[in-house]
Formats: C-alpha cells, structure tokens, sequence
C-alpha cells in the first residue's frame, strides 16, 4: 500500500544531509519519520542522488529496526521487555496493554489508527516497568493505569504524533 | 563568547567564570535524566520556576535541568546548592514548600529527604546518601551538577584543562606515552589496552585517520553511556579532540542511537559550542591542531556495538562485522586508519591528561585502572548509576550501594555485560569487578550492564530470556551464531515449559562451545555466556525443571507429570 509521495520533500531532506556518503542512514530516518515507512519511490530517490546501488539502499532499510517498507500507525504505542523492565512486572503491563488494544507486538489496528511495539530497553531502567505514548515516556505504569495512560492519546485520530 | 586563541586564554576564560558575583547565592538542580523524566521532572522544574516567581525569590536561587546523577530510584530528585540538600520523589505540588522553605527559609522539608534505611531519619545531605557515599566518583563527578546545555558549567569546572595541557605542553607522542601510562583499558567491554590501541593507529599510514565514540548502547538493562554523555557530553568530546590530536585524526565521529531526540541534541549543542569557542574547528586552542566532530545516529542494531559492523554503517551498508586483521587502526572508515572507544573511555581521557598517569593510575587495581560505571539495576533497592573503581567487589556494588535486595529477599546471582555476560552466584559475589576476575568465572566486565537477582529468579527462563534477544539480534553472517542461538533458544524453551529432555544440557554446552568457535565477532561469541553460565553453576535449575518437570523459582509454567507436578505443588 503505497502512498504517492511529494518528492521534493524527499529532495529536501536529501539536500538537507548534503548528499554525501555517510548520510544515508540519517536520510532515511527523516524519510521515515516523515511518512511513517521508507515509500519505494524515496528509496529509489535516494540510492540516485547517493549514487549507490537501490539494492544496497534496500538492504540498508530492511536490516534496521528504525525503518519499515510498509506504513506504520499513526499512534505507536510502546512496552519496555527489556531486563529490567522484565524483572519489574513488564509482562503484567503488556498483557493489560494487548487486552486494551486488541492487538498483539507488532500488531496495527486495522484502521492503521494505532500500532502496538516491544522495545528492548531504551534506557530509563530505574523506573521501568516503562511504556510509551507516541514517544513519550510513562514510568512505574501499574497495569490499572493503562488506560489512563493510552486514552488521552489514542481516541483521537485526526491529532497527527508527528507534526 | 570567548574565541579561545590558546591554552592562557581558557584558564582566562575560567577565572571569568568563576567569579560568582552576578549570579544567585543558591541553585536548584532538577535531574533531567532518563528515569527522572519518565517520571515527568519537567513539571516539577516548571513548578519550581513558578513558586520562585510567586515568592519573588528569583535573586535567590537558579534552576538548573542536569543530567542524570546516578540515584534514579527515588527520583525525581532535586537538590538545593551550595548545601546539596537532596530532596527525594518530587511532585509539582513539592515545590512551593522547597522553594518558600529551603529557599526562603533555610529550612529543609522533612518529608522530602530520603529516609536512612536503618534508622528511618531522614538524610540531609546527598553525599551522606550511602547511594553516593560508597562510590568512587571521577566520570559522574560533575553529572547532576553541571547544566549540559552550557559549556560554561563545563569549563568552571576544570573541563579542557586537559586538552589544554595536551595541545600547549605535549607532542602526540607524549600524549599517547602518558594514555598507556595509565593503564587505561577500553570501557566497551574487551579491556583492550587504549594505549596500545592509539598507538596502533598513530603508527598506520593514511592522508586522513578517524576517530570514533561508540555510545550506541543497545544492551537491554545498559543505560550507562546514554546517561552519560547526555549528563556530560563535553568531557568525551574532550577525551576525542586529545585522542585525535595524539593518534593524528583530524575528523571524528560521536555514534548515538537515533531513538532519544533530548540526548542528541544535547550532543549537537556541545559540539557547535565547541566550534564557537574554538575548540574544534582549525588551529584549536592556537595549537595548529584542527579537528572537527560530528554525530552519527545508528538506526537500530545491537550488532554495531562491534567496531567494523559500526564502521559499516558509517559506511551506508548494513552493519555486519569483518575479520579482523586489519584492524579498523589500519584499514577503518572508508579505508582509513580509525581508533573506536567507548564514551567511559572518551570520558576518561581529560583526567588522565589533566591530572597525570600516575594519579589515574592510583585508582582501581594492578591490572585494571581507573573507575568504570555500572548500570545497576534488577532486584537491588536502589537502581541507578554507579561508579566505583575497578576491582571493587560486586557485593560492595549490590549491598553498599544498591542498598540490598528488596523486599528483604536473599540475591541469588549478578550478571554483569548484559546479554552477552555471565551469571555470577551469590557465593562469587566477593569477586572483585575487573576484566581478569569476571572472565575467569565465565562472565565479563561488559560494557556497564549490572542486573541483580533474587532468589525468586528462575535462571533457566533468565537464559531463555537473553537467548531470545541474542538470537533476535544476531547480524545473521555467521552461520554459527545465526542459527546455533536459534536452537538454543528453542532448546531453553522447551525446558522451560517441560518438555525438556535429558541430553538437552549437554546439547546446549556443545552448541554453546560451538557458537564460541564459529562465530567473527565477539557477540557471537559472547552469546552463550548466559546459558554456559546458568548450566555451570545452577545446573540443578535445569535438572528441577527437565526431570522433575519443576521451576523451583516458580517463574516458568511447567504442566502437571504424572503426579510428580502435583507433588512438588503440593510441598
């Protein structure tokens, strides 16, 4: 499911990283912060003005866990599996988590609204278990305040995360 | 702004500093950190300005957001300067009392401190903390003190006096003689000689030398280096500029996750500062050295915490790691010679050239010096940053530090090197933490990661669990890893849900060996600690749950044999 996409935007994150070798990595994490996914046609884009082969550009966007070919939701919502969270009751939040959403990790809802993601430890350990809200951090989150914390954020679908 | 023409110059720019006279006798510190801002610090620092403007006490005291202080536990912490009364688990509603009392006032509010764990009084003072108070502290000195954001802070408090030292009194050689002098080993996890590493690259020949800052972290339970560059971005940047001039690199890499928007720009701030001061750029500090730095962000891959597999995503490709020889020191990025440590050895740097080899060297033990910084977390009371001179005994950590087990419980084991590091039993816990002692027992000192556990931990689902992220984030280019990991883990999961079998442990261990002799780099090689480990020294874990179809920790859900489940439920 491909979107058309405005290419000179794409061209203007190019420039924006100079088109220099080295940069595509940083290019494609604004692509894909941009659109939610890497489009094809931005993959083809960047592998010209790189001058690198497109299989090399693809290689690159699917080995990553920052990128992803396919569009993601617009609210993702995030649950720490990592140790510490772990050793702290993380399974007990994503159980809550995955009743709440009727989704499972790497699950989005079929009206791409919202996306449901395990993270290995982005490093706020002292206060796990940790989830996030399109991006922002909630700490200690005992599975009854799941739902305040999810609410806010996902009931309206027109407030676009990323603007 | 100050245009640093030379070394004079800074220390000039400092004695400006220093002068206290425009600014507020006293100064609130709010912690910034990861955990602290997970626990919403923002608002408490918003409250804090506000209730200063409401008692009309703005000439009183500052507020200052840092970075994070080690102490995450309690947080969100703030601490009232010059008297370091540390306040404890602060909300938005605190701070009308801290600001009207303790700045207003001189009074402290009880019921903020952070109660002494035997007697239940409150502490004062944060270096009465015995958190704090057990620690060696040289990396993490000036985290929670200084603002990151200010090069300013940075510099008054002896930051590039080093650099200083190098650029205005030292040759390279000189400077790469008083890095192996002290001993210095790299803080990623192999301990490999830094000196002997810089000297490696100095030697090479190329037109154009690198060097690089590993911060990218992605060890689940690691939080060590994220917190300290986004605490003290400049001491690395610091530590990079000196090993550039002393190895002849003069361009340079700082490689960060790309996932914590706040730490990078941090980053980004250092370095235009640096820039704007004349400390990176041409002719730096009027030295003739030119440098310049710059961010790399890692999209993701726990593989680029090996040298070449970062070198290769430098490099547009997909990060999967080389043979080496040659060494990235002879043929790194783009072919050229470059030098990669990680951020506590950038960070450890300035001090060795500020204050001598031999005074770094007094600290830690014969064979390894200096201090190292622990990410401490799992079962312990008091979660956070640690740092302690090496050698210093992983009981100490635990107990005098992390205050103990919680809930009273007995620990059970300690892995540190996170999914690539061994689990230590509590009989080993006197061991002392340096790269000798931890290899020995079948662990390593890793790159920080520290994860306590109690006696409520299962350890076969403790090797279940690192397997699975072991064989999630193998690159996949040696056959080895990509597949052996695989079958343990499918292996570990049958134990763990009871349909282990008898040879499933020796199968295991030959796997494990096997992986060790097949896999390049040295995360393949590391995989199998965790489950080596947890067989060596609690075998009987493995043999509960395979013969006698039990978790004697209670963790996995193994289903009712025969009645011998049900007896063992029963007892």
């Amino acid at each position: 499911m491909d979107m058309d996409i405005d290419m000179t935007r794409v061209g203007a994150i190019i420039d924006r990283h100079g088109a220099v070798r080295g940069s595509l990595t940083g290019i494609l994490l604004d692509i894909q912060e941009a659109y939610f996914h890497l489009p094809a046609d931005a993959l083809v884009e960047v592998a010209e003005r790189l001058g690198v082969p497109v299989a090399q550009v693809y290689a690159v966007a699917c080995f990553y866990k920052a990128f992803s070919l396919e569009p993601r939701a617009r609210h993702t919502i995030q649950v720490c599996t990592g140790t510490a969270c772990y050793v702290r009751g993380s399974s007990l939040l994503l159980a809550e988590v995955e009743r709440q959403l009727h989704l499972t990790p790497g699950q989005a809802s079929p009206d791409g609204a919202v996306e449901l993601e395990t993270v290995t430890c982005p490093g706020n350990c002292p206060a796990g278990p940790v989830m996030t809200v399109d991006g922002v951090w909630r700490g200690r989150v005992a599975p009854d305040a799941v739902a305040t914390c999810i609410e806010p954020h996902v009931t309206t679908p027109e407030a676009a995360p990323h603007d | 702004m100050t245009d640093l023409t030379s070394a004079a110059a800074l220390e000039r720019w400092r004695t400006q500093l220093a002068d206290a006279s425009s600014r507020p006798p006293r100064r609130i510190t709010i912690c910034g950190g990861r955990s602290c801002d997970t626990l919403a610090s923002g608002t408490v620092r918003a409250a804090l300005e506000a209730a200063l403007d409401r008692h009309d006490l703005r000439a009183q005291a500052d507020v200052v957001t840092t970075g994070c202080p080690g102490f995450c536990e309690p947080g969100p912490l703030v601490v009232v300067h010059p008297e370091r009364i540390l306040y404890t688990r602060v909300t938005p509603a605190d701070a009308d009392d801290i600001v009207s009392r303790t700045i207003g006032q001189h009074e402290v509010v009880d019921r903020l401190l952070y109660p002494d764990a035997r007697t239940g009084q409150g502490i004062v003072h944060e270096q009465d903390v015995p958190f704090y108070r057990e620690q060696q502290r040289m990396l993490l000195l000036n985290s929670g003190v200084i603002d990151p954001h200010r090069i300013e802070d940075y510099v008054a408090v002896g930051g590039y006096r080093g650099l200083a030292r190098a650029l205005s009194e030292m040759s390279p050689d000189q400077v790469l003689a008083e890095v192996s002098r002290s001993g210095l080993r790299g803080r990623g996890g192999a301990g490999f000689p830094a000196g002997l590493k810089w000297e490696r690259c100095r030697r090479a020949q190329g037109d154009q030398k690198y060097v690089i800052c590993n911060a990218d972290e992605a060890n689940p339970g690691a939080f060590q280096d994220r917190s300290l560059i986004a605490a003290n971005p400049h001491a690395i940047l610091e530590g990079m500029i000196i090993g550039g001039y002393a190895m002849g690199a003069s361009e340079g890499y700082v490689y960060l996750r790309h996932d914590h928007a706040p730490t990078i720009e941090t980053v980004r701030l250092a370095i235009a500062q640096c820039r704007e001061h004349g400390l990176l750029g041409r002719n730096i500090l009027g030295s003739g050295f030119d440098c310049d730095l710059r961010i790399h962000l890692g999209a993701g891959a726990f593989i680029c915490g090996e040298e070449t597999a970062l070198i290769a995503s430098i490099e547009d490709r997909v990060s999967l790691p080389v043979s080496r020889p040659p060494f990235p020191a002879q043929q790194g990025l783009w072919g050229k010679p470059t030098n990669i440590n990680n951020a506590k050895s950038w960070a450890s740097v300035p001090h060795i050239l500020a204050n001598g080899a031999e005074w770094y060297a007094g600290w830690g033990t014969e064979q390894s010096k200096g201090t190292t910084v622990f990410s401490l977390n799992g079962a312990v009371n008091h979660a956070g940053l640690v740092e302690v001179a090496m050698g210093t005994p992983l009981r100490h950590i635990i107990d005098a530090i992390g205050g103990g087990i919680r809930g009273g419980k007995r620990v059970k084991a300690a892995q540190p090197g996170g999914p690539s590091g061994g689990c230590i039993p509590e009989s080993l816990l006197d061991l002392p933490a340096d790269y000798e002692s931890l290899a020995e027992v079948g662990s390593m000192m890793g790159s920080g990661g520290l994860i306590v556990m109690d006696e409520d931990t299962c350890m076969v689902d403790v090797a279940r669990y690192f397997t699975a992220f072991n064989a999630a984030e193998s690159c996949g280019k040696c056959t080895a890893c990509r597949e052996g990991v695989s079958q343990m883990h499918t292996i570990l999961r049958a134990i763990a849900t009871g349909d282990g079998e008898e040879d499933d442990v020796a199968l295991l261990e030959e796997l494990g060996q096997a992986i060790k002799d097949g896999s390049l780099c040295g995360l393949g090689k590391a995989a199998p600690n965790p489950v080596l480990t947890t067989i060596r020294y609690f075998r009987h874990e493995y043999d509960a749950h395979i013969r006698d179809g039990r978790c004697p920790a209670g963790v996995c859900r193994l289903p009712a044999r025969d009645g011998i489940g049900e007896a063992a439920a029963a007892v």
